[in-house]
């Protein structure tokens, strides 16, 4: 699958604080939870995204609590993956959960800037800074990865249900 | 080679002896738990396929109302009543309302988890009980609702770094001290994904709550779980309250680890996390006059029995500085009632403290208790990020109880020797 999009750019540890605070977390409401995405740090940065737009970050991103409405509220922006130089743990289980891909390319982050056009081949590995005229590459996701990301893990696992 | 405690407890959960580190398993969950933040996305998933699927995993599920109890708006309050009708339809138990509690003080006590088990909760401080000598970790809702669909977890089996004390705590030092500067020297990297095994002298110095509090914060240094192996200490607190059978593993003396460190903490002194990240510590007596306008003392950190009373010991006789709010919440009613009895609670509110009912509210900025645009406040709970507590321009100090204390007294961030 080929996204593209243009570039958002936020720094290090951005936690889940930052990415979605507690006043929204009484909110189930995907849409709903986009309207509060990063509001301690970028008010109103939903209504600017472009669906299929990509959002760059840099270290141990989503850092802190378990709360879903982080990858729910960014994914319910538009924006169709992360690019970041390293996720925290739980942040990134639950991205793919709930379809919302996630790449790690500390070099796509440190050589791209906000506006910047991007693609990205999640099949392939490869990052391409259209601005730019730059090519990443990143390893390809594990297969079961990609269809927990592509089908979400519910249906992920009553589709195999009798293997598990 | 033999198996870490991680292994060991992961291995027992897909039928073998043990499971080596980066290996991907789908394991038996001993016990899963939600809150009234992570469960209503779990009940978003879960209610299309009540009708089609058979919820395997749903006997062993405990729900816990206490993130913005009591009910702080309409939306809460819509939450925790969706939380009730399921659980009720379910025969699905049910912290709420005046049994509630903070979940990770409220579930020891309760003696719904134990030794040797498999934990997954949608909290990410669910690594508290690892303080147990179990495995347990966070999820996301969805991950939850996969548990209570399957009754099993996908997992990678994580490295393990070794933490060795050696050495006494000194006074005013606690778990808090330890796992504060543990996470500093850890840094931001080290710790991602891993088990961290907590071990060593110092650990026999350490009460359950001390246990429990750096359990606890394993999760900021980004690891997967912290883990305790049991000890009489741990077998005294657990044989009184356990619902059920439990087993004890140990680290073989030749498990794999994936790095071992070794900290004397002989003369560590009590250490404050400066804004905004729970990883910056310092100590104490290098920090600038730093004045304050709240004061927390509570949550799954640092809302244990044991906690008030370092706390109520500083305040006895003394008041509440006038620039300060003191809110003090017990984590659970057990607590609360223990306090209550004991007269902690009379020495709270005589020094003009606020006492608070169990809730993780003012830790996460959820309400009883919100900072305004440039306050500052001394915390004893986990977490100081940007706006954590209420405005983004808002300041958290993390600290433990003793300090708390001494800062409310003072006014600033103060060191428990400087009350008089």
């Amino acid at each position: 699958m080929k996204l593209k999009g243009k570039a958002w750019k936020v720094g290090d540890h951005i936690d889940t604080d930052v990415i979605i605070p507690a006043p929204y977390l009484n909110i189930t409401d995907p849409s709903r939870l986009a309207e509060g995405l990063f509001e301690p740090i970028r008010k109103n940065f939903s209504k600017m995204v472009k669906e299929g737009d990509i959002l760059l970050a840099g270290k141990n991103f989503g850092c802190g609590s378990s709360r879903e409405h982080a990858p729910l509220a960014i994914k319910a922006s538009g924006i169709s993956c992360v690019i970041a130089k390293s996720f925290a743990r739980i942040f990134y289980r639950n991205s793919f959960n709930i379809g919302l891909p996630l790449i790690i390319s500390p070099s796509a982050v440190d050589n791209s800037d906000e506006g910047d056009m991007l693609e990205v081949d999640l099949e392939g590995g490869k990052i391409r800074n259209i601005t730019k005229n730059l090519e990443f590459s990143f390893s390809p996701f594990e297969k079961f990865l990609l269809e927990i990301s592509s089908e979400g893990l519910i249906n992920y696992i009553l589709k195999r249900k009798n293997e598990l | 080679m033999g198996w870490t405690i991680t292994e060991k407890i992961l291995g027992n959960h897909v039928g073998k002896e043990g499971v080596k580190a980066g290996e991907h398993i789908f394991a038996k969950i001993d016990l899963m738990l939600a809150n009234d933040i992570t469960f209503p996305l779990s009940l978003n998933l879960l209610k299309e396929l009540e009708s089609k699927v058979d919820f395997k995993g749903i006997q062993r599920l405990t729900l816990i109302a206490d993130h913005f109890t009591p009910n702080k708006d309409v939306r809460s309050a819509e939450n925790v009543k969706l939380m009730r009708e399921f659980s009720k339809k379910y025969g699905v138990q049910f912290y709420h309302g005046g049994r509630c509690g903070v979940e990770h003080c409220l579930l020891p006590e309760e003696g719904l988890v134990v030794p040797g088990d498999l934990i997954i909760g949608a909290d990410s401080h669910t690594c508290t009980y690892g303080a147990l000598g179990a495995f347990s970790t966070g999820v996301g809702s969805t991950d939850l609702a996969a548990g209570i669909i399957t009754g099993k977890v996908w997992l990678r089996v994580p490295e393990t770094i070794k933490i060795e004390y050696r050495g006494k705590p000194g006074k005013w030092v606690y778990g808090k001290d330890i796992i504060l500067m543990t996470l500093k020297e850890l840094g931001e990297e080290t710790g991602i994904y891993k088990a961290l095994e907590f071990t060593g002298e110092t650990i026999s110095y350490l009460d359950m709550p001390q246990r429990f509090t750096i359990c606890n914060m394993a999760v900021e240094g980004g690891a997967k779980n912290g883990i305790i192996q049991p000890d009489k200490i741990t077998e005294d607190y657990v044989s009184k309250r356990a619902k059920r059978n439990y087993r004890i593993y140990y680290s073989d003396p030749d498990a794999e680890y994936a790095e071992i460190r070794t900290y004397d903490i002989s003369h560590l002194t009590p250490q404050v996390a400066i804004p905004h990240s729970p990883l910056n510590s310092v100590s104490i007596f290098d920090l600038p006059k730093i004045e304050i306008d709240q004061v927390f003392i509570g949550s799954c950190t640092n809302g244990w029995y044991e906690d008030l009373l370092i706390a109520a010991n500083i305040l006895k006789g003394k008041k509440v500085n006038e620039n300060v709010r003191l809110i003090v919440a017990p984590a659970t009613y057990k607590i609360y009632l223990q306090a209550l009895k004991s007269g902690i609670l009379e020495i709270f509110a005589s020094a003009g403290a606020i006492i608070s009912p169990p809730t993780c509210g003012p830790c996460l900025g959820g309400h009883m208790g919100v900072l305004a645009s440039g306050e500052k406040a001394v915390s004893t709970t986990n977490r100081n990020f940007i706006g954590r507590m209420g405005h983004p321009q808002s300041e958290v100090y993390l600290a433990n109880p003793a300090v708390a204390a001494a800062s409310a007294v003072l006014g600033r961030i103060a060191h428990p020797d400087e009350v008089r």
